[in-house]
C-alpha cells in the first residue's frame, strides 16, 4: 500500500471550524447570577422596609412634635397636667456625646496597639494578643454592661469625686469634670470604648498590613527611627483606611444599647460634665419601650428612625473612605 | 570612640557635598583612585539569613566619587550584598554578617554605630520607585525633616537636591502636587532627589532603571554620570550594557552551587568596567558578559 492510497484526494482538508455560539445553556452561571442577584436586592429591600415601616409607625410622634423632636430637650411622656412632650435633643446628644468620649479612649489605643502588633511585637507575643483582642470582641455586650454595673460603678464614682474635686475652681475644666456618678456619661463612653477597640484594632491593623514594605524602607533608608517611619510610611500611607476603621467603630458606638442601657444613669441630660449621668437613643429605646404605648411609642420609634439614620451616613462615609484608601494603594 | 566621629565628619565634607566637582579629575588614569583611601573595604564578607549563607567571602574596596556596579546573574546576592552597605539587611531577622565590612575605616557593624546614622549617610534608590503618597516638595523634604535640618533652610535643600537630581525644571511649578502624579522615570528621580537632600556622601542604588521604559533609563543614567562627581554610588544591575555604560569599576558576582545543592553568592571578579568587559581573567565573567551563561 502507497501513500496515495490512503490518500486518494490527497491530504484532507481541514475539518469545518465548530461554531462559536454555545452549545448548550451555561445554567449554573445563569441561576447563581440570579441567586446572588436576588441576596443583594434582598438586603435593599430590608433596608428599605425597615425604614418605611419605622417611620411609618413613628409618625404620630413626629406630627404632633415636628422639627421640636430634633431640638427640644423637653421629654416628658406622662406629665402630672397638660399634654406629653416628646423633644429627643437630650438623647441624640448623649448618643454623640458617648460616641465622642468613647472614640476619644479607644483611638489612641487602637491604633497603638495595631501599631505595636503588626511592627513591634515578637512574633511570639504577636498571636495570643491578636487572640485576645478578638476574644474580647465576641463578649457579648450586656456582660460588659453587667460588669460596668456591678464592678465599675463604685470605684469609678469614687473615682470621679477625687478628680473633680482636683478640678474644681479651673475654668472650663471644672465644668467638664464635675459631677461623681458612677453610672455618667464618662462610664458609659468607657464601657463603648472597650467594645469598639477590638474592631478598630483589627480593621487597622489589616490597613498596616498593605503598607508596601518599600515604604517602610524608603523612610528608613534615609535615616528615620522607627517611630517616624511609623508616622510617615504607615500612618501616613494608611491614614484613609484608619479613618474607615474609626468610621465603622463609631457606628457601632453610636448603636450600642444594652451595656450603654444599663450604665447610662437614664437622665436625660445636656450637659458638658462627663461625670453626670444622661441617656441616650438606643438606651432610652431598651429601657422605656416596654412600658410605652401611642404617642410615647411613637417618639421611641423615631428616635430608632433618627439614630437609623445618622448612623447610615455614618456607615456611608466610613466605606467612601476606605473605598478611597483601597484606590490610593492601588496607585503605588 | 570621638576620635572616630571626627574623622568620618572630615571625610564627609572632602567627599560630600562641598566638594567641588572636578570633572575627570584623574579618572582617566588607572590608578589614581588606589592612592586615595577607600570608602568601604570589605573582608571577607558572609551574610546569613537565618542558616541560609547567601554571601561567602566577599573581600573588595569601593573607590570615592566612582560608580561601582554589582553585576551577576538573578540569585547571586547582588542585592544582598548592597543592603549590607547600609544595613538594610539589619530590618530582616535572623540575619547574621560574618567578616568585616568598614566604612572610611570604621567598623559599620561595631556594636556602637547607631544604623539610623548609617542610612543617613549612605542613602539608598530602589528598583521601583517608592515615593511616599506625599506631595513632590514633602517627599524631598522627609530626610532632612526627620534628621533635624533646620526648617527654614529646607525650601533651598529642597530646590537644590530636585536640581541635582534633573527634575526641578519639570517639577518646579507643581511641588505641591501628589508624587504620584508623575511619570515612573521622574518619581525615580524624586526619590533620587529625596536621598541627596539627607547630604549622604554614598547612594546605594538597586537595579534603579529595571522598572522604566529606555530614555527614563538614559536620564538616568546620565544623571548618574553626573553625581559620580559629587557622591559614590554603588548601583546593582540586571543589565550588563548599563554596567559598562555607566559604571568605572564592576564586580561580577555568580552563585556557586556546592555538592548539597546550595546556592551561594560569591565575588567571581573586581575590576576596573574596561577590563572586566575587555579582558576578563575568569572564565565565568567571560561567560557571563558575552551571554554564555546558561
Amino acid at each position: 500500500m502507497t501513500a496515495t492510497a490512503l490518500h486518494p484526494q490527497g491530504p484532507a482538508p481541514p475539518p469545518a471550524p465548530p461554531t462559536l455560539k454555545a452549545s448548550r445553556p451555561r445554567l449554573a452561571d445563569k441561576s447563581f447570577r440570579m441567586i446572588t442577584l436576588a441576596c443583594g436586592l434582598a438586603v435593599l429591600a430590608i433596608l428599605a422596609l425597615i425604614a418605611v415601616f419605622t417611620t411609618n409607625k413613628a409618625m404620630p410622634a413626629l406630627r404632633s412634635e415636628g422639627l421640636g423632636f430634633l431640638t427640644s430637650r423637653n421629654w416628658n411622656p406622662s406629665p402630672a397636667s397638660g399634654h406629653a412632650h416628646f423633644g429627643g435633643l437630650a438623647f441624640i446628644y448623649g448618643t454623640l456625646g458617648i460616641s465622642f468620649i468613647a472614640l476619644a479612649i479607644s483611638v489612641p489605643v487602637s491604633l497603638g496597639l495595631a501599631l505595636f502588633l503588626s511592627e513591634v511585637a515578637p512574633r511570639r507575643l504577636r498571636l495570643p494578643v491578636v487572640y485576645v483582642i478578638d476574644l474580647m470582641a465576641a463578649i457579648p455586650s450586656v456582660v460588659f454592661g453587667l460588669w460596668g454595673i456591678l464592678a465599675l460603678q463604685k470605684p469609678l464614682g469614687r473615682f470621679y469625686g477625687h478628680v473633680s474635686d482636683i478640678f474644681a475652681g479651673v475654668p472650663l475644666l471644672d465644668r467638664i469634670f464635675r459631677g461623681s456618678s458612677g453610672r455618667s456619661f464618662f462610664t458609659a463612653g468607657l464601657i463603648v470604648a472597650m467594645m469598639i477597640t477590638p474592631i478598630i484594632t483589627s480593621l487597622t491593623r489589616e490597613v498596616f498590613a498593605t503598607v508596601p514594605s518599600s515604604q517602610k524602607e524608603a523612610a528608613l533608608a534615609l535615616g528615620a527611627t522607627r517611630w517616624e517611619m511609623m508616622r510617615t510610611a504607615i500612618l501616613g500611607y494608611g491614614r484613609s483606611g484608619v479613618v474607615g476603621a474609626v468610621m465603622l467603630g463609631l457606628g457601632r458606638a453610636m448603636g450600642e444599647t444594652i451595656a450603654v442601657a444599663l450604665v447610662i444613669g437614664s437622665v436625660p441630660s445636656i450637659t458638658l460634665s462627663l461625670f453626670h449621668p444622661g441617656d441616650a437613643m438606643a438606651a432610652v429605646i431598651a429601657n422605656q419601650f416596654g412600658e410605652s404605648s401611642g404617642t410615647f411609642q411613637a417618639a421611641l420609634i423615631a428616635l430608632g428612625v433618627v439614630l437609623f439614620a445618622i448612623t447610615i451616613v455614618i456607615n456611608m462615609v466610613a466605606r467612601a473612605f476606605v473605598t478611597r484608601a483601597e484606590r490610593a494603594l492601588g496607585q503605588a | 570612640m570621638p576620635d572616630d566621629t571626627t574623622v568620618i565628619e572630615s571625610t564627609v565634607l572632602t567627599t560630600g557635598l562641598s566638594r567641588k566637582p572636578e570633572v575627570g579629575a584623574g579618572r582617566d588614569q588607572p590608578d589614581t583612585p588606589e592612592t586615595a583611601d577607600p570608602v568601604f573595604s570589605l573582608q571577607d564578607l558572609s551574610f546569613h539569613y537565618g542558616s541560609y549563607r547567601a554571601l561567602r567571602n566577599v573581600t573588595m574596596d569601593i573607590w570615592p566619587r566612582e560608580i561601582t556596579a554589582l553585576i551577576g546573574p538573578s540569585g547571586c546576592g547582588k542585592s544582598t550584598l548592597l543592603r549590607c552597605f547600609n544595613r538594610m539587611n539589619d530590618l530582616i531577622p535572623g540575619t547574621r554578617l560574618e567578616g568585616r565590612i568598614t566604612f572610611h575605616g570604621e567598623d559599620l557593624y561595631h556594636p556602637k554605630v547607631d544604623p539610623i546614622e548609617v542610612r543617613r549617610r549612605i542613602g539608598m534608590v530602589f528598583q521601583k520607585p517608592n515615593p511616599f503618597p506625599k506631595s513632590i516638595y514633602d517627599n524631598v523634604a522627609f530626610g532632612p525633616k526627620v534628621n533635624g535640618f533646620p526648617r527654614s533652610e529646607l525650601k533651598d535643600l529642597v530646590e537644590e537636591s530636585l536640581q541635582r537630581a534633573a527634575l526641578w525644571d519639570e517639577v518646579k511649578d507643581k511641588l505641591k502636587q501628589n508624587a504620584f502624579s508623575l511619570s515612573g522615570g521622574q518619581q525615580q528621580r524624586l526619590c533620587i532627589a529625596r536621598a541627596i537632600a539627607v547630604k549622604p556622601s554614598v547612594i546605594l542604588m538597586d537595579e534603579p532603571c529595571s522598572a522604566l521604559d529606555p530614555i527614563a533609563t538614559i536620564r538616568i543614567e546620565e544623571l548618574l554620570s553626573e553625581l559620580k562627581n559629587t557622591y559614590t554610588i554603588i548601583v546593582v544591575t540586571h543589565n550588563m550594557q548599563q554596567a559598562a555604560r555607566v559604571s568605572d569599576r564592576t564586580a561580577f558576582m555568580t552563585a556557586e552551587v556546592d555538592d548539597k545543592g546550595v546556592r551561594c553568592g560569591v565575588l567571581v571578579e573586581y575590576d576596573r568596567t574596561d577590563r572586566i568587559f575587555t579582558t576578563p581573567r575568569d572564565k565565568r565573567t567571560d561567560d557571563y558578559i558575552t551571554g554564555r551563561f546558561g
